[in-house]
């Protein structure tokens, strides 16, 4: 489990109504963004729950849209959303689900297109007080907040990738907080997840491409 | 210097002979990488968002974005004004200040999370009522901040603060706690009495449902926040009052959380049950929605 701050307790300075279904909704579509690493030009959000029944009420759909435009949890353009995205061109739908019922309350999945066309869809819940989770990316479960400095490996499972991946963090002088590798079955893609206290250096995600095996990576900054 | 439950924080407190608001403050300088400089003055910026959103709508209505409430801060004010209202002082001040951040929130406002948005007017309407009744500064406020902090901590990590997983009493009824506790070690009372508080509001509070008509949080959502600024100052008075509670902090947290879970999900912010299906509930969501 991650540390609990005093300010998660009194916080986030946040735009109302709701810290989970607003502040925290915000969160996982700005987190979303910062994965696919480039403008989104086309988003589709599917929501789940506690989020499928209210999320008009709590400005559940502005705030997922303001995230993924950018917007932090006390950006009062929140409020704005739907206009600014029209302004800007991006094409937003919204999917209340409320057949899947084994799932979180507050879980939403955004499926996104980049402007070169990049597609990547994640699934975030919203689990209290504006903290929230990635819990997938592209079906592949995985489990991280963005709290802290994250790297994603994008990879082909097969021997030898996450020894690169570490020894690219050592020799590059990167303190590991936590470290976790998920799969969806043996030589199939795998993601690993790096999170550490410290700002990862840029060229972390050229050395850790370098291996044939790996995909892709992704920086997400708190 | 850190503690996952109210035991040990009780003997974390004992040890150093410290409070639980100086406990708090340790922990997050400790854990975090940070200093007191820098914590108290993140802290100071909470209570002044805190105040900004609690005094807001106290000389004019604020309109919301259901539209279900909007006013009330600035009718409780007035009564009190007027000389009329049941309990001058604190009580009243607290209950108007808890609305009125309701309004703010509710109107897409900033406000701060304490320790969510639903349940964000408890903690400023019981400081600032005590503030001003008081006569205190804003830094012992600030310091009694980190008392709260730590009793929503203890809630986060050992059970939850989300109104979709615990109903109401974890939204409102920790922030409630949170306050009362506060609020305790202001008045001078002992960190064992902190504790106690903070168990008497979570049992007076057992079981709330969280119900907002038409999804919203503005009904009954900010009346909700005004009798748990009061069940804060209750608790409070009574913990001071000395006599040791049965339940420890511990074991409410542990069966508010049990309790929480086996609400039905109707009564867990899905707008299914409660209050939100009133005959007038359903009308007031057919008026918003159509």
């Amino acid at each position: 489990m991650s540390l609990i701050s005093v300010f998660d307790v009194l916080g986030p300075n946040m735009i109302g109504p709701s810290s989970s279904h607003t502040a925290g909704a915000d969160s996982i579509g700005y987190l979303a963004q910062k994965m696919l690493g480039e403008p989104v030009k086309e988003v589709e959000f599917t929501l789940y729950g506690s989020f499928a029944q209210t999320y008009r009420g709590h400005g559940t759909d502005r705030a997922l849209l303001g995230g993924v435009m950018g917007f932090a949890t006390d950006d009062e353009r929140i409020k704005d959303s739907f206009k600014i995205a029209d302004e800007r061109g991006l094409k937003y739908t919204f999917i209340p689900n409320d057949e899947v019922e084994d799932i979180y309350p507050n879980t939403a999945d955004i499926r996104m297109i980049g402007e070169s066309g990049r597609v990547m869809t994640v699934r975030g819940e919203s689990i209290g007080g504006g903290k929230v989770k990635i819990v997938r990316i592209n079906g592949v479960e995985v489990d991280f907040t963005g709290e802290y400095s994250t790297v994603i490996v994008i990879q082909k499972d097969f021997p030898g990738v996450v020894a690169h991946i570490t020894k690219c963090l050592s020799d590059l002088n990167m303190n590991v907080a936590f470290m976790r590798l998920f799969r969806e079955s043996k030589h199939e893609t795998a993601y690993t997840i790096v999170e550490s206290d410290e700002h990862v250096p840029p060229e972390v995600r050229d050395e850790i491409l370098k291996n044939p095996n790996v995909v892709d990576v992704m920086i997400v900054e708190p | 210097m850190d503690f996952k439950n109210a035991s040990e924080l009780l003997q974390v407190c004992q040890e150093n002979n410290l409070t639980i608001s100086e406990v708090m403050k340790q922990r997050e300088c400790d854990l975090m990488d940070t200093d007191m400089e820098q914590v108290t003055e993140r802290m100071s910026e909470v209570y002044q968002i805190m105040k900004a959103s609690a005094t807001k709508a106290i000389d004019k209505p604020i309109k919301t974005v259901g539209g279900i409430i909007g006013g009330e801060c600035h009718r409780l004010h007035v009564l009190a004004e007027e000389g009329k209202s049941l309990f001058p002082g604190i009580m009243s001040r607290a209950a108007a200040y808890a609305m009125g951040v309701l309004e703010v929130n509710a109107s897409m406002g900033l406000i701060v999370a304490a320790p969510t948005a639903g349940s964000s007017g408890v903690v400023p309407g019981v400081f600032l009522a005590y503030q001003e009744e008081n006569n205190k500064t804003d830094e012992e406020m600030v310091q009694a901040l980190f008392n709260a902090g730590a009793i929503g901590y203890l809630a986060m990590r050992n059970a939850t603060v989300a109104g979709a997983v615990g109903g109401c009493q974890a939204e409102i009824g920790i922030a409630a706690a949170m306050a009362a506790s506060a609020v305790t070690e202001l008045q001078g009372g002992s960190v064992e009495q902190c504790m106690d508080a903070a168990s008497i509001v979570l049992m007076n509070m057992l079981g709330l449902v969280c119900d907002p008509v038409a999804g919203l949080v503005e009904y009954p959502c900010q009346n909700r926040n005004a009798s748990g600024a009061a069940n804060a100052l209750v608790a409070a008075e009574i913990a001071l009052a000395g006599k040791k509670q049965l339940i420890p902090l511990d074991q409410m947290i542990e069966t508010m959380y049990k309790v929480g879970r086996n609400l039905p999900p109707a009564l867990r912010e899905t707008a299914l049950g409660g209050c939100a299906v009133t005959e007038a509930g359903r009308e007031c969501t057919k008026c918003i929605f159509g």
